[in-house]
C-alpha cells in the first residue's frame, strides 16, 4: 500500500526539458548572462543533456571586447566559478533571441528548416523548466532593449502548449524587476511559477566584481544557485524548500510563487523533477525466443548490388513558397477611412468656424 | 456534443462437433451483437461493438482441428480464415478435447484465431469468449491509455501513460558501450543481427509506422553509477535504486539523430570494465535479473553483457569478445515490444499464448497496436482542430493561408472517414485515414504563419492613440461647441427681430 501511495504522488513524467532565456544585451547586463549560464550549469550537472536544453543568450559576454578575462563568465566574486566552461551549447545567440523566436520555440510553430537543437521537442510526459531573466516591468519583459513580451502573450503561449499537450508539468522561474506580474495571467493547468520580486519591487543584483567591473549575478538567482549546489541527482528535497530560498533579509525584494494551477502538493514535488532528469526504469523480465537456426534472412538485394534510388537534393529553402509569396500582411493600421473622415471633420469645422470667405486667403 | 466512436470487431465463432452448448437461443448459424461502452470522460466515450457470427465448422476446418497439437492446428487453420485486420475467429472445441493441454482452456495462436474449450453452458462460453476477444483486440484499459489525454487526472496512475505515443515513424539506435577498450576488443555483428532478427520484426511493424535503424560504438563511455562488490557471489551488483541515474551521463554522448524529428529509441549494450566484471542488475528482492537488462518508458533499454572471465591471468589483453547477437536481440526485441505496450505478463493461468517466433509479434498484437493508435490519432486530431478553432476565435487578426485551410479541410475529411471505417470494421483503412488526418492537422496547427504576435492590450491602445488625437481633438471640440452656440443664437435672433 505504501508503494501505491508513493506512486500516486510521484510525477508522471518521462523526460525533462529546460528553456533558459537571457533577454538583455550590452556589457553592463553581464549578470543576466551569468544568471542564465549558472542555471544551465546546474541543470546539466543534475542530468539534463544538451539535446534537451534550449539556451537563449541575447549577448556574448565571454568574448565581449570589454571582458578582461576572455572566454569566461564568472558567477562569484574573486572569480571562483567560471560558468562558461568548455561545453556550453548556446542554441539561440545574440540577435536570434527575439520574442518571436521565443514564442515559436514554445508553441512549436517553427519553420521546417530549423535544426533539431533549436526545437523544443517535448511531449505530454515532459516536465519543462523555463527560466527567464533580464529587465522587466509590471506585466512585461524587455527583449534586446527593443521589444517586449507581455504576461498575456506568455500565458497564451502556455495555453497553446497545453492544448497540444506539449508539457506534463511546467516550472516557470523569472528573475527580473516586478517578476511576479509575469505569472499573474497564467491560466493553464500544471504550472508552478516562482519570481524574484513582487509587483512594485525591484530585483537587486548581488555583488560587483572590481576586476571585471560589473555586477556578476542577481541576488535571487545567486541564492537559488547556492541552494541547487546542495542538490544531487538522488536528493529528495522538495519545492517547499525552494520557496524559502532568498528571504527578504537576503534578497531585499520579496520572492513570490504561484502554485494554484499545479495539481500536486509542492511538498511532493522533488527539485529533481524539474532540474534534473531522473528516469523511470523497469526491469526487463520478458524475453522473446528467436530461432537461431534460421540461415540468415535473405537480404532483399544480392551482395554487391545496391538498390539505387535516384538521389534528390533536399530543398533547403521553400523556394516555391518564396517565389509565389504574397506580400506579408503589414502591422495593424487604423483603417484609411477613419483618417479621411477625421480630416474631413477637421476641415469642415475649421471653415464653419471661421467662415468660407476666408478660403480665398488660404488659397 | 458527446463524441461517439464505434469500434466494430467482426468475430466468427465456429463450433466444432461435440462442442455446441445445449442452451443456444437459436439454431446455428446466427448473428449476435454485443455492445459495451467505455467511458473515458463526460464527453468522450468509445463503444465497442462485437459482431459475432455463430456457426458450425466446415469440413476443412474440422480436418485442421484434428491435428495433434494446437500449434499445428493453428497453422493449418490460417489459410481458412478471414485475414483482414481487426477480425477474429474463435474455434470452440469440445470440453474433453485433447487438442488443448491439460488445465488450459484457451489457446491463442499467432495469427488472428484462438481455440477455446467449451464450458458447458452458453453463458460460461460467452464469458470466456469475451475475455479472449478483449485480449486480442482492445480492453477498457488500453482504450483509456490511448485516450490518456482526456482521462480526468487522478483516475489514471502516472504509469499508465508510459507507452510510446502514436507517431508516423520511429528511429531505433543500437549502441555498443565499451568503457574499457584496453581490456576488451568487442566485436558485434550488428548488421547481420539487424538483417537476421530485427528486420522481420520491423517489417511486420512497418504497417504501423516507418522505422529506421542505425548503430554506433562508443568507447570510454561509463555508467554514472559505481557498482557495489558482493563477496558472496563475487560479482558486482547494480541495485534498482541506482538504475535511474545510469542513463543520464551516457545520454549526452548518444547523439540523438540530428536529421529526423521522429522519436528515438535507444538500445544500449554495455560491456563492463574488466575491473567491474561480472556485473549483474539486482531486482527489488536482491536477486540478479535473468535478462541483466532494464528499460525506460519512451526512451529505450540497456543490457549488460558480461564477458566470461578468461581462465588464465596471462591471457594477453585486449581480450577478443564476440557478442552473441541472438541473445542480445532476444532482450532488445522484447524491450521494443514492452515500449510499445505489448506485454504478455498479466494473463489468466488457463490461457496459453503461442510465441510469435522471429516475427516478434503475433497478428493480433499488431491489431492491438492498430486499434490503440487509430483511436489515439482520432482523439489527437479532434483536440488539435478544436484548439485551432479556439485560437482563431480568440485572436481575430490571424490570417489563414490557403494551404493551412486546405490542410484543415483534409484533416476533417480524413477523420470523418476514419470514424466511418471503424464503424464498418475496416481496421487498416481506418488506421491509414487516421494517419493522414494527424499529418494534416499537425501541419495546419504548427504552420509557422499562425503566430499571434498581434496582441494589442487595451491600455496600450489608449497609450498610443491618446497623445496623438487628444491635442488635435481639443480645437475641434471647442469649435464644434462654438458652432452649436452660434446656431442656437441664430435661431433665437429671427424671433427677436420679429
Amino acid at each position: 500500500f505504501q508503494d501505491q501511495a508513493e506512486q500516486f504522488f510521484r510525477s508522471g513524467h518521462t523526460n525533462n526539458w529546460a528553456v533558459l532565456v537571457c533577454t538583455s544585451r550590452f556589457w553592463f547586463n553581464y549578470r543576466h548572462v551569468a544568471n542564465t549560464l549558472s542555471v544551465y550549469r546546474s541543470v546539466k550537472r543534475l542530468g539534463i543533456p544538451d539535446s534537451h536544453i534550449v539556451l537563449m543568450l541575447a549577448d556574448d559576454m565571454a568574448c565581449n571586447p570589454r571582458n578582461p578575462k576572455p572566454a569566461t563568465v564568472f558567477s562569484h566574486k574573486n572569480m571562483e566559478l567560471n560558468v562558461y566552461g568548455d561545453d556550453v551549447e548556446v542554441d539561440y545567440r545574440s540577435y536570434e533571441v527575439t520574442v518571436e523566436n521565443f514564442l515559436r520555440v514554445l508553441t512549436g510553430r517553427i519553420p521546417p528548416s530549423t535544426p533539431r537543437s533549436k526545437r523544443l521537442l517535448s511531449d505530454d510526459r515532459s516536465n519543462i523548466l523555463i527560466y527567464m531573466t533580464g529587465h522587466g516591468g509590471n506585466g512585461f519583459l524587455k527583449f534586446q532593449d527593443s521589444e517586449e513580451i507581455t504576461n498575456v502573450e506568455l500565458a497564451d503561449a502556455f495555453e497553446q502548449m497545453w492544448q497540444k499537450r506539449r508539457y506534463n508539468e511546467l516550472l516557470f522561474i523569472i528573475d527580473t524587476c516586478q517578476g511576479a506580474s509575469m505569472y499573474e495571467r497564467f491560466y493553464s493547468p500544471n504550472i508552478m511559477a516562482l519570481a524574484s520580486s513582487q509587483v512594485g519591487e525591484d530585483s537587486l543584483s548581488h555583488q560587483p566584481d572590481l576586476g571585471i567591473g560589473v555586477h556578476l549575478m542577481d541576488r535571487y538567482t545567486f541564492y537559488v544557485l547556492e541552494f541547487l549546489e546542495e542538490i544531487h541527482p538522488a536528493s529528495q528535497t522538495n519545492m517547499n524548500d525552494l520557496f524559502q530560498v532568498c528571504p527578504k533579509s537576503l534578497c531585499v525584494s520579496t520572492p513570490g510563487h504561484r502554485t494554484d494551477l499545479f495539481q500536486r502538493d509542492p511538498q511532493n514535488v522533488l527539485i529533481t523533477d524539474f532540474f534534473g532528469s531522473v528516469r523511470k526504469v523497469e526491469i526487463t523480465t520478458e524475453t522473446i525466443s528467436l530461432d537461431r537456426d534460421l540461415a540468415g534472412f535473405e537480404s532483399e538485394f544480392p551482395e554487391g548490388e545496391l538498390a539505387t534510388e535516384p538521389l534528390k537534393y533536399a530543398e533547403q529553402l521553400p523556394v516555391a513558397q518564396i517565389i509565389h509569396q504574397k506580400p506579408k500582411q503589414k502591422d495593424w493600421h487604423p483603417p484609411g477611412g477613419f483618417i479621411l473622415g477625421l480630416w474631413a471633420l477637421i476641415i469642415m469645422v475649421f471653415f464653419k468656424t471661421y467662415g468660407i470667405k476666408h478660403m480665398k486667403h488660404v488659397f | 456534443r458527446p463524441r461517439q466512436v464505434r469500434l466494430v470487431v467482426p468475430i466468427a465463432v465456429a463450433f466444432s462437433p461435440g462442442s455446441v452448448p445445449g442452451d443456444l437461443p437459436r439454431p446455428l448459424p446466427f448473428r449476435d451483437v454485443q455492445e459495451m461502452e467505455i467511458t473515458v470522460n463526460l464527453r468522450t466515450s468509445v463503444t465497442s461493438h462485437y459482431e459475432m457470427v455463430y456457426r458450425g465448422t466446415t469440413a476443412q476446418e474440422e480436418a485442421a482441428l484434428a491435428a495433434a497439437t494446437a500449434r499445428e492446428a493453428d497453422a493449418a487453420l490460417r489459410p481458412l480464415q478471414d485475414v483482414s485486420m481487426g477480425s477474429l475467429t474463435m474455434y470452440v472445441v469440445p470440453e474433453t478435447s485433447s487438442l488443448l493441454p491439460q488445465g488450459i482452456s484457451v489457446y491463442v495462436g499467432k495469427h488472428r484465431s484462438a481455440l477455446v474449450r467449451a464450458g458447458g453452458s452458453l453463458a460460461a462460453l460467452q464469458a470466456r469468449l469475451q475475455q479472449v476477444t478483449q485480449l486480442m483486440s482492445f480492453t477498457a484499459t488500453s482504450m483509456a491509455a490511448a485516450l490518456s489525454d482526456r482521462v480526468p487526472d487522478g483516475r489514471l496512475s502516472p504509469d499508465a501513460r508510459r507507452y510510446l505515443k502514436s507517431s508516423l515513424g520511429y528511429e531505433i539506435t543500437f549502441s555498443l558501450l565499451n568503457p574499457d577498450p584496453k581490456s576488451h576488443a568487442v566485436d558485434w555483428d550488428i548488421e547481420g543481427a539487424v538483417n537476421c532478427y530485427v528486420k522481420p520484426v520491423l517489417d511486420k511493424l512497418s504497417l504501423v509506422a516507418n522505422f529506421s535503424v542505425d548503430s554506433q560504438i562508443l568507447y570510454y563511455a561509463v555508467l554514472g553509477v559505481t557498482p557495489r562488490y558482493d563477496k558472496e557471489s563475487s560479482s558486482f551488483l547494480l541495485s534498482t535504486h541506482s538504475l535511474p541515474h545510469v542513463i543520464n551521463p551516457v545520454e549526452a554522448r548518444l547523439g540523438s539523430s540530428a536529421a529526423s524529428l521522429y522519436p528515438v529509441l535507444n538500445f544500449l549494450l554495455y560491456v563492463p570494465e574488466r575491473s567491474h566484471s561480472p556485473l549483474y542488475i539486482q531486482d527489488k528482492d536482491g536477486a540478479p535479473v535473468s535478462t541483466n537488462a532494464f528499460h525506460s518508458p519512451r526512451w529505450g533499454g540497456i543490457m549488460v553483457y558480461n564477458v566470461e572471465a578468461s581462465a588464465s591471468p596471462q591471457a594477453s589483453l585486449p581480450l577478443h569478445v564476440d557478442v552473441d547477437m541472438a541473445r542480445v536481440m532476444e532482450v532488445f526485441l522484447a524491450q521494443l515490444r514492452l515500449l510499445f505496450g505489448l506485454s504478455r505478463e498479466e494473463l489468466p493461468a488457463e490461457f496459453l499464448l503461442e510465441s510469435p517466433g522471429n516475427e516478434g509479434l503475433a497478428d493480433w498484437e499488431l491489431d492491438h497496436l492498430l486499434w490503440a493508435h487509430t483511436v489515439e490519432n482520432i482523439a489527437t486530431v479532434s483536440t488539435t482542430l478544436t484548439s485551432l478553432a479556439q485560437l482563431l476565435d480568440k485572436i481575430g487578426n490571424i490570417v489563414i493561408k490557403d494551404d493551412v485551410a486546405s490542410e484543415v479541410y483534409r484533416a476533417v475529411a480524413s477523420v470523418q472517414s476514419a470514424v466511418a471505417k471503424l464503424g464498418k470494421g475496416h481496421l487498416y483503412s481506418a488506421f491509414q485515414a487516421s494517419k493522414e488526418a494527424v499529418t494534416s492537422s499537425e501541419r495546419a496547427f504548427f504552420d509557422p504563419s499562425l503566430l499571434h504576435l498581434l496582441y494589442f492590450p487595451d491600455d496600450q491602445k489608449f497609450a498610443i492613440y491618446i497623445p496623438l488625437f487628444l491635442p488635435m481633438a481639443v480645437p475641434i471640440l471647442l469649435s464644434l461647441a462654438k458652432i452649436v452656440r452660434e446656431t442656437r443664437q441664430r435661431k433665437k435672433e429671427p424671433t427677436k427681430m420679429d
